[in-house]
């Protein structure tokens, strides 16, 4: 009886401990090595590897990428996502058909995804780019140039999770209580008043989650700029690989380098840590700001 | 929303819709009455959520000499679909093998994740012991931790094994996953009432007894939900199996990955692959999508 609930809770520690726990601090000692996919563990070589990848165009590059794609899939995200949300917060015919229908991309894999936007953003024969010269406009370069197949990769991650962020936004809007809008439509607030002044501070906690849990997910994205061409490298100069994509080029491609591999795992690990961090501290200088934000997250 | 489904469980469905009607057109909420534009807006919206699939399908239908000259071939599907799908299973990729795969890997973990969450869930929320909740704090923690962060000794350890290339890879590390512990710990907190389990352990039911006849049953609701968010997630799953299988034990994703590799003209070809990955999970939406709507829902009010 007394060790049961200890019984209970241990295969996630067990498991946690084999292929979570176990394997980060080991990645610390594999960047600590001259170490590679085929020979295996070579000499100790203290921080040679973190050196030899922070003195890389690469990492930089990579970096700049990552934050760039994470930016334009999550800003115009969580705007799209409240927007959606604040249309679904109405008392509509056949709620959910449209709940369902904004949900359809979530199910469709980030693989699938890419593979049907690397067409419509082909440089010559997409559908983009012939609309675009269609009515007469310059072609974009979507694989040349770097902004642009930031933009590309930021759609396709949009468009999987825009409605599942939806979701989530429409679900805090029906928990606002509903006193609260009669009493801002007895004060003759308009429309749009309400909604930014009401429906927008109320959000705030739900912004701060959704913003946290993409931040996680979004610095860390490989599956759609991988499979963005079929190279998979991030194009002729890298203008789209990303720090994950980086952290596989060295570990599984020609350097199997694992040493060089594991560094760049820890520094990605420290870059989310920091934003985590950065993220914690900005939501309780809002919450102690005080207003609505304040309840009971 | 709550209120309102407290009503539903009380006085039926019919009750619950006149509350929230009423609610809704006396309070004005945000939006109480919708306008003609809501439904405007949220059909343009479907158009765009769909409009990629349907192209998928489109170019699945059509040939590779039609794509070429045109980026959206027709408005229509073609008759080559059927064709096309059968040349990509027939490939040396085999498809058909790694929708199998798919299929098993995601049924295996869901499962298993939601047997082992709701065996966590149950010990967190009603049982009492000594560090319950630090443990919990930890396992939350946990969450935050980035995939990347492990797969280089990951593979180092499955290459030890010899499990390179082998399914056990990638179901393995995701049997149980600490979003799930949390996930059925928050919802046998409400969902479970301690009357249920003292009784059963006043009938002389183990704890585990209590587990499998009282737990379990009461975690339904939450263990489907879960179920379905764990099988998207699998399915979708593409980063470590692309590290760790290699052969004819390839999931989906993967497959996909070398069908583009291999075929990367013939959208034709590529794209029935990518409808071919797509249609189960679609019917699977079809038929437990409602759940997955609750289920975001809920979690994003409780998280």
């Amino acid at each position: 009886m007394r060790f049961t609930p200890f019984l209970f809770i241990s295969p996630f520690f067990v498991l946690f401990l084999l292929t979570g726990l176990f394997p980060m601090l080991y990645t610390a000692w594999v960047s600590l090595h001259d170490w590679d996919l085929i020979r295996g563990q070579g000499d100790f070589v203290g921080l040679a590897n973190f050196q030899f990848v922070l003195g890389t165009d690469s990492f930089y590059k990579a970096l700049r990428n990552t934050f760039s794609i994470f930016l334009l899939s999550s800003v115009p995200q969580v705007i799209a996502a409240i927007l959606i949300a604040y249309v679904l917060d109405a008392n509509l015919r056949a709620k959910t058909f449209w709940r369902m229908g904004v949900l359809v991309p979530f199910v469709v894999a980030p693989v699938a995804v890419s593979l049907i936007f690397a067409k419509i953003f082909a440089d010559s024969s997409g559908i983009v780019n012939g609309v675009l010269t269609a009515i007469d406009l310059p072609a974009v370069g979507w694989h040349s140039d770097a902004l642009a197949s930031h933009v590309a990769i930021a759609t396709m991650v949009n468009f999987r999770w825009t409605g599942y962020n939806a979701l989530i936004f429409l679900a805090a809007m029906q928990a606002v209580p509903r006193e609260i809008y009669e009493a801002a439509i007895i004060d003759g607030t308009g429309r749009m008043k309400r909604f930014w002044h009401v429906t927008v501070p109320m959000l705030r906690p739900t912004i701060v989650f959704v913003v946290i849990t993409s931040t996680i997910g979004g610095l860390q994205i490989f599956d759609e700029p991988r499979m963005f061409d079929t190279g998979g490298q991030g194009g002729a100069s890298r203008q789209w690989m990303t720090l994950t994509m980086y952290l596989y080029e060295l570990g599984w491609g020609p350097q199997v380098a694992f040493g060089r591999a594991s560094a760049v795992a820890w520094l990605l690990f420290l870059i989310i840590l920091a934003f985590g961090i950065l993220n914690f501290l900005i939501t309780r200088r809002i919450a102690n700001a005080g207003g609505p934000a304040k309840s009971s997250r | 929303m709550q209120s309102t489904a407290a009503i539903e469980q009380f006085a039926g469905k019919g009750a619950a819709r006149a509350a929230a009607r009423r609610r809704l057109k006396g309070g004005g909420g945000a939006d109480a009455r919708p306008h003609w534009w809501n439904y405007v807006l949220l059909g343009v919206v479907l158009v765009i959520s769909f409009f990629p699939l349907y192209y998928a399908l489109l170019l699945a239908s059509s040939d590779a000499g039609s794509i070429a000259r045109n980026p959206l071939p027709s408005l229509l599907p073609q008759g080559n679909l059927l064709a096309n799908m059968r040349e990509v299973i027939a490939s040396d990729i085999n498809f058909w093998s790694a929708m199998l795969n798919s299929v098993f890997v995601a049924t295996v973990t869901s499962l298993s994740v939601v047997f082992f969450a709701t065996l966590a869930g149950y010990a967190f929320s009603k049982l009492r012991f000594r560090g319950r909740r630090a443990l919990l704090v930890f396992v939350i923690a946990t969450m935050a931790v980035p995939v990347q962060l492990g797969v280089i000794p990951l593979f180092i350890i499955m290459a030890k094994l010899g499990w390179v290339g082998d399914l056990k890879a990638v179901i393995i590390p995701g049997l149980v996953t600490a979003f799930g512990v949390f996930w059925m710990t928050q919802y046998l907190e409400d969902a479970l009432p301690f009357e249920l389990i003292e009784a059963a352990r006043m009938d002389g039911c183990s704890l585990m007894r209590t587990y499998w006849h009282v737990a379990l049953p009461a975690a339904r609701g939450a263990g489907a939900m879960l179920f379905l968010f764990t099988f998207v997630g699998s399915w979708t799953n593409f980063f470590w199996p692309f590290i760790i299988l290699r052969g004819d034990s390839l999931t989906l994703p993967v497959a996909l990955q070398q069908l583009q590799a291999s075929y990367f003209k013939d959208y034709s070809l590529i794209m029935s692959g990518v409808v071919i990955s797509v249609i189960p999970l679609l019917l699977l939406f079809l038929l437990a999508g409602r759940q997955l709507v609750q289920g975001i829902m809920q979690g994003a009010v409780k998280g």
